[in-house]
């Protein structure tokens, strides 16, 4: 097997061996604590350029298969993990992981220590770095370029071009919006499955588009730093006094939140993983979340008298929904349609039609 | 909603005895809960029979009651300690099956005691098949669709509902005769005939086969508020149709994608919210490996072995969390004891794989059937952590201290081709084994093996990795460090690569480093110094903290020997050693365990105790010193590599560990203090030992040396009986020589005794209730001694004091003897903690763990204040009763002898013998028949003996039978008898009669070797399998007389709590 390698912003250098496409690649390097999953990790459009980190060691048991991928490539500008399966076993699998990555150009590094560079990241926060395969050692040029590294044109990358209308299973009861900053199919899915015939808009898409063709609008995941989307925001404040049901998830919910006046920041290392534990203060209830972010909305940025911080993490405290006051508008920081992790909280996509009935029987 | 008002004092239930399936785990799960009980501020009463354990240590709960699990004895304690609560979920089945019977007879009710975390409706909802169907079925799950049919064609008809392949279990016969799998329509209806015409009742149970489908767990916890979540899922290598508890078991799953992971754990969690249950609770599932498909096979509302397992996986502490949970706390209100910073209520994640192996009893029991199937026949288990499936699988396999160091069995090697093929069909403990071997040869592909077991080809893969190691190893050129390296993170010991390379490697070799579990895969910072070992870059061992630091060398798996109470031993050495202000570390590899608790040691290293593994411990950790006299024979092992890598043994050192043990020296220290031993001489070859035997005249004992709990040790009555022994002790190569010595059969006495290097404190002279020759943990142990003279008493003391101090012993020491025509002998003894020390301690008050370490560090027994010499009689008699497990190991014979067969104990405590030994008797299970049948078959030295025993019986209005001889001298001797026919003559015969239901108590003494087919054998173990009381000595028959003579009952016995005596 080839060698490979990790160079970190910061100097520090992993060797392994290469698994997928040979090459150099760029990215900030993040982990993900999730055991199983990285099919759906691999084509969630969030993880643009980001080199994701696999903490659990053996990777790829289950193979590829045709049905998981949570969006037509992957995005990844990297992936890493301790011991690649190269005999895989599934009833579903269709080919290993190093085939999938190869075909996708994703340069993968394996048999490194894992664990060592996550300790790194989470002390250092995340972090800059190159994975290179021998031979494509970077020159001086290439490494500055790498410790300038900045993820940019994040939405307007992984955006779609065209709208894309998805029917809904069985009867179709409800139009929704869907714009993709970044969309994961599940989001489709758990709409379709609920009666919505799901129209995918690109980012862009001006709200006077969708106000009053659409009973509601559906803001989607997506990558980069949420403050970079101003275009987007200053939409988003339009689209808000429309009056139509909005529901968030991830980065709908970090714009959004922006567009009520509400502040981001970048966490030291984010939340990447299927274990989240996310507090609702009305019910008392803890749910364990899936999520994948790495800026959060600043908790007292929220102006009280506008929306009110409803979920909160209960590991660090940070902001994981808001409710809108006096607005059918509820948004949320994690990812309820899963894919990969637990299915604990996908009533919030039933509460989203219940907003839509509500508003629907309000306007009749 | 925190701590709830309305609770102040809590009963905790305990598992009883340590039987197959039922085992060290709950002592973990109950220790967990008293702790987070008391941390409470609430007062904790325990009952739990087992004196072994930690949980019924005085310094665990408020009062403890050694007392008999028994619906009667803890009705007689609530009366008297009047608890407001019952905590029923950390018990195991017992403690649960208790907890129903007394919500249901309404006692609990009446005296106004709350159940904590398991309501009765729920428990039922769990464990009545129909309930649970019913529940299933509400919530949409699916179960193993089966239905009871009396006709061929209403089988039929079912299986064109459910589609073949099914299995038929007809209702009613033992261990599923004329049952079977049918894959076609002609065999269904073949075994659907048989199936009715074998059961009594013309019945049979059509079952959908699912053997072969993937079975999966998922711990799952839930709170009152509704909070719910899974804390770990595992995947057992062997699939459905091997109990989980004798199946390779890997966490978390493998070959599960996110969907399927997903699928089970929503169902998981619906299982669990729908039974409202609180605290924590185990699920199975089995999924079809070709689709969603899947099915519920079992839900265990309760902390079981797998919550254990779980809770070492991750690092989250179940059954504290459960305790919490049970008196009012919610998943968010409970800190992550692990991180310190994050709450319980979250899904740990593992960055590394866990591997659990069994440990079974087939090393001792070679006759016993090692099958594997729906009966769990394990005692014990370890488990391994690695960054690699296969590193974990080599350190689980290596630390199960089944003589092998990697996949490689000497004796598989040897087989020819078609037996391994054959080894690979036969589903038994051997077959993993069997697997690697054809992987070797190369005459099964891994398809073809598939095929065969049903293993999924991920994990056989993984073997193949490991088997082309081992030949890349052998085909080396030279030893490089990329090789090495490969090699280690296989988990190839080096001492492996050194013999299959034939290299040196000493220019590559590297220590490996140390990972941390840390229930978050590092995404927080952790506290707790719980380590595993791998071989990788970094290595998080926390800095030494400047106190002294020792080592402790834990006991490693629960096997027949050596069980939990070496772990109560070096449980105790760690909180003796953090007294005295020392830096404990840890080395174990049972997941079962205290020991094995991150909370126990200050720094804790799952891993296996061997001398590489250790190796690398001592040189992360840098000890001051070792103690390995507490861990059992697996930490004596240990003791000369130990101070070969200049660690100091604290306490008795290794060469008189080794005098004791070798035939000569020892010799040499006996005549130097002037005492006796049985004859006996040290041989290594089957000849030899003939000789010997000739030369003292039989009976003779004939052992291994070097092992424990009298394994390979048997009573020879002829030559024959010598070769066989030898045989079987020769299967394995020999590298210690075996022992010859004459039987003496006498009253076996037995002490532990502290000795600070000047004085001896012996806190109790025990004695056994059966004459030697029954091996001392199978026998009825009674403290203090009822019928040893003083005369004798003061000798014991004097060989005692004598024993210990030319032996150099420095802590504690177990010695054996026996009274024999008038005399005291010296049979064994060994330098080290024993058996008998967790109860000694109890019943006596003597902190013996606790004096014996101090006295390491220098501290005189004299200045201690606890006495020297022999310490004071109690007033309470304790009379220790094993408890077997012969019902789950088919064809072993129950006969007792000189190699111990039981898997637990029981103690009885009372003021009177009597009391004692009725306590003792009912907590291991004897129901006290005063009237009915007794069978009765002795041997002809027994027949004399035998005569007192039927006329007491006889007197009690019992109906007695016999066989032909024995009726003969019953009758001769006006013990009226009916004699029936042996095992050899046409029905109906001794065994028709044991089956018919008619016999209350059978008594048969004869042995004429260990063959599963011989008919005595055959009495003992149809009698076994009908849950007949079976006794196999005359002794032990009188030891239940006694107490069926009595009128006393447990209801009048005064229930004792330790924490008074």
């Amino acid at each position: 097997m080839k060698k490979a390698y990790l160079l970190l912003a910061d100097g520090t250098l992993f060797a392994g061996y290469s698994v997928g496409c040979e090459g150099q690649s760029t990215g900030e390097v993040v982990f993900n604590t999730g055991m199983a999953g990285y099919q759906e990790v691999l084509t969630d459009p969030s993880y643009f350029g980001q080199i994701v980190t696999m903490t659990y060691p053996l990777i790829g048991n289950y193979g590829v298969n045709a049905e998981d991928f949570e969006s037509g490539k992957s995005w990844v500008s990297g992936f890493i993990m301790r011991e690649a399966a190269y005999h895989p076993s599934n009833w579903r699998c269709e080919k290993t992981l190093d085939q999938y990555l190869k075909e996708q150009n994703v340069v993968g590094l394996a048999g490194i220590d894992t664990r060592q560079l996550t300790r790194k990241l989470r002390n250092a926060g995340v972090m800059n770095g190159m994975i290179y395969t021998e031979g494509y050692a970077p020159d001086a040029a290439a490494i500055e370029a790498m410790k300038a590294y900045v993820v940019q044109n994040a939405v307007k990358t992984v955006t779609c071009a065209e709208p894309t209308v998805y029917p809904a299973v069985g009867e179709t009861r409800y139009r929704v919006a869907l714009y993709d900053y970044g969309v994961k199919y599940n989001i489709e899915r758990e709409l379709q499955k609920r009666g919505c015939e799901v129209t995918v808009l690109p980012a862009l898409t001006p709200p006077e588009q969708v106000v009053g063709k659409f009973d509601g609008v559906m803001l989607s995941n997506g990558p980069g730093d949420p403050a970079e989307n101003v275009e987007i925001v200053e939409n988003l404040k339009r689209l808000l006094t429309s009056g139509m049901p909005i529901f968030g998830i991830c980065l709908g919910h970090q714009l959004l939140s922006l567009a009520i006046g509400a502040e981001t920041c970048k966490l030291k290392y984010g939340h990447r993983g299927v274990n989240h534990p996310v507090k609702d203060l009305d019910e008392d209830r803890t749910y364990i979340t899936s999520q994948n972010h790495g800026y959060a909305v600043v908790s007292d940025s929220v102006d009280p008298e506008v929306a009110r911080v409803r979920y909160v993490n209960l590991n660090d405290g940070t902001v994981e929904g808001v409710e809108h006051i006096g607005r059918p508008v509820f948004t949320v920081q994690y990812h309820p349609e899963v894919c990969p992790g637990p299915m604990d909280t996908s009533y919030l996509f039933d509460k989203f039609i219940e907003n839509i009935e509500k508003t629907r029987g309000g306007a009749r | 909603m925190p701590l709830r008002k309305d609770i102040h004092k809590v009963m905790v239930l305990g598992s009883g005895p340590i039987v197959i399936g039922q085992a060290a785990e709950f002592d973990y799960a109950g220790t967990q809960a008293c702790r987070a009980l008391r941390e409470e501020g609430l007062e904790v009463v325990l009952v739990n029979s087992n004196p072994a354990t930690i949980m019924t240590d005085k310094a665990m709960a408020d009062r403890v009651y050694i007392e008999p699990m028994t619906v009667e004895a803890v009705q007689e304690i609530i009366k008297k300690e009047r608890p407001d609560s019952l905590l029923p979920n950390l018990g195991g089945q017992t403690g649960l099956n208790l907890a129903m019977e007394l919500c249901e007879n309404g006692f609990l009710d009446k005296m106004g005691v709350k159940l904590l975390g398991a309501k009765p409706d729920t428990i039922a909802k769990a464990e009545d098949r129909q309930l649970f169907k019913d529940t299933m079925e509400k919530i949409g799950e699916p179960i193993i669709a089966s239905k009871v049919v009396h006709t061929v064609e209403d089988a039929v008809e079912f299986t064109r509902e459910i589609g073949l392949p099914v299995i038929i279990r007809p209702a009613y016969t033992l261990g599923g005769t004329g049952g079977g799998i049918a894959h076609t329509w002609d065999e269904l209806r073949e075994i659907a005939a048989s199936g009715i015409m074998y059961s009594r009742v013309d019945e049979i149970l059509v079952e959908k086969c699912i053997a072969g489908w993937k079975e999966i767990e998922y711990e799952v916890m839930r709170d009152h508020k509704g909070n719910a979540i899974t804390i770990c899922n595992m995947e057992n290598v062997d699939p459905v149709g091997v109990h989980t508890g004798d199946s390779v078991v890997v966490a978390p799953s493998q070959t599960l994608c996110d969907k399927e992971y997903q699928m089970l754990r929503t169902s998981a969690l619906n299982i669990i919210t729908e039974l409202g249950i609180e605290g924590g609770c185990n699920v199975q599932f089995a999924l079809n490996p070709d689709s969603f498909e899947y099915a519920v096979i079992e839900v265990n509302p309760r902390v079981s072995r797998s919550s254990a397992l779980a809770s070492k996986a991750t690092g989250y502490p179940i059954a504290k969390v459960t305790a919490k949970i049970a008196v009012g706390y919610g998943l968010d209100e409970i800190t992550n004891a692990v991180t310190g910073k994050t709450r319980a209520c979250f899904e740990p994640t593992l960055d590394y794989c866990v591997v659990k192996f069994p440990r079974w009893p087939f090393d001792k029991f070679v006759y016993a059937d090692n099958t594997l199937g729906t009966q769990m026949k394990a005692t014990g288990e370890v488990m391994a952590i690695d960054s690699s499936f296969e590193g974990a699988l080599m350190k689980a396999v290596r630390g199960c201290e089944i003589k092998l160091e990697s996949m490689i069995v000497p004796r598989i090697g040897t087989l020819s081709d078609a037996q391994v093929k054959a080894g690979v069909s036969r589903t038994d403990d051997q077959r993993l084994f069997h697997i690697c071997e054809a992987l070797r040869r190369g005459i099964l592909s891994i398809d073809q093996i598939h095929e065969i077991t049903t293993i999924d080809t991920f994990f056989l893969h993984k073997f193949q990795n490991i088997v082309e190691m081992e030949k890349a190893l052998a085909a080396s050129d030279e030893m490089t460090a990329d090789l090495y390296l490969r090699a280690k993170k296989l988990g190839f010991l080096d001492k492996t690569i050194e013999q299959l390379s034939g290299k040196d490697i000493a220019g590559v070799r590297r220590l490996p480093v140390y990972k941390m579990v840390d229930t978050c895969a590092a995404e927080f910072e952790a506290e707790t110094p719980y380590y595993y070992s791998s071989y990788d870059e970094e290595s998080e061992v926390k800095p030494a903290s400047g106190k002294k630091k020792v080592l402790v060398l834990g006991s490693g798996p629960i096997r027949i020997g050596q069980g939990i109470e070496f772990d109560y031993c070096s449980v105790h050495a760690v909180w003796a050693l953090q007294k005295l202000g020392c830096e404990t570390v840890i080395i174990n590899n049972n997941p079962e365990t205290v020991s094995t608790d991150f909370d126990t040691a200050d720094r804790l290293y799952f891993e296996p105790l061997t001398p590489e593994d250790v190796t690398g411990v001592v040189n992360a950790e840098k000890p001051d010193a070792a103690i390995v006299q507490f861990g059992g024979q697996t930490a004596i092992n240990l003791a000369a590599h130990i101070e070969k890598l200049g660690i100091p043994i604290l306490g008795t050192p290794a060469w008189s560990i080794d005098a004791a043990e070798d035939r000569e020296k020892f010799d040499v220290i006996l005549e130097k203090c002037g005492i006796p031993r049985p004859a006996g001489r040290t041989v290594m070859a089957e000849e030899e030992a003939v000789e010997a035997a000739d030369e003292l005249g039989y009976p003779v004992l004939v052992r291994p040396s070097y092992v424990l709990g009298g394994q390979g040790m048997e009573i020879a009555y002829k030559e024959e009986d010598v070769r066989e022994f030898m045989q079987v002790i020769t299967r394995n190569k020999v590298e210690n020589p075996v022992l010859v010595d004459k039987y003496m059969m006498g009253r076996e006495i037995e002490v532990d005794a502290i000795c600070d290097g000047e004085d001896i404190l012996i806190p109790g002279i025990m004695e056994h209730f059966e004459r030697a020759g029954v091996h001392s943990g199978d026998s009825i142990s009674i403290y203090p001694s009822i019928n040893i003279e003083q005369k004798h008493k003061d000798t014991i003391i004097r060989y005692t004091e004598a024993l210990a101090k030319n032996l150099a012993v420095l802590g504690l020491v177990n010695i054996q003897f026996v009274l024999y025509n008038d005399e005291i002998y010296v049979i064994e003894v060994n330098p080290r903690s024993s058996r008998t020390v967790p109860y000694i301690s109890k019943v006596t008050g003597v902190p013996m763990v606790d004096l014996a370490t101090r006295c390491m560090f220098g501290e005189k027994l004299r200045d201690i204040g606890c006495g020297t010499g022999l310490h004071p009689e109690s007033d309470y008699y304790a009379v220790k009763v094993p408890v077997f497990s012969f019902q789950k190991l088919r064809d072993l014979d129950t006969q007792l002898g000189p190699e111990m067969k039981s898997t637990g104990e029981v103690l009885g405590v009372a003021q009177t013998f009597r009391e004692a030994l009725l306590k003792g008797l009912t907590g291991a299970g004897y129901q006290m028949k005063k009237k009915g049948a007794v069978l009765i078959s002795v041997r002809d030295s027994d027949k004399q003996e035998a005569i007192r025993i039927g006329e007491r019986f006889e007197a009690l209005g019992f109906d007695i039978f016999a066989t032909s001889g024995t009726a003969n001298v019953l009758n001769r001797h006006m013990v009226a008898t009916n004699a029936i026919r042996n095992v050899d003559e046409p029905s109906p015969n001794i065994i028709d009669l044991i089956e018919s239901g008619k016999i209350d108590y059978v008594i048969a003494t004869s042995v004429k070797g260990r063959h599963p087919e011989l008919g005595s054998v055959h009495i003992r173990r149809t009698a076994v399998e009908r849950a007949i009381p079976c006794l196999t000595s005359i002794d032990t028959a009188s030891a239940l007389l006694r107490c069926l003579e009595g009128d006393v009952r447990i209801e009048n016995c005064e229930m004792v709590d330790i924490n008074k005596i």
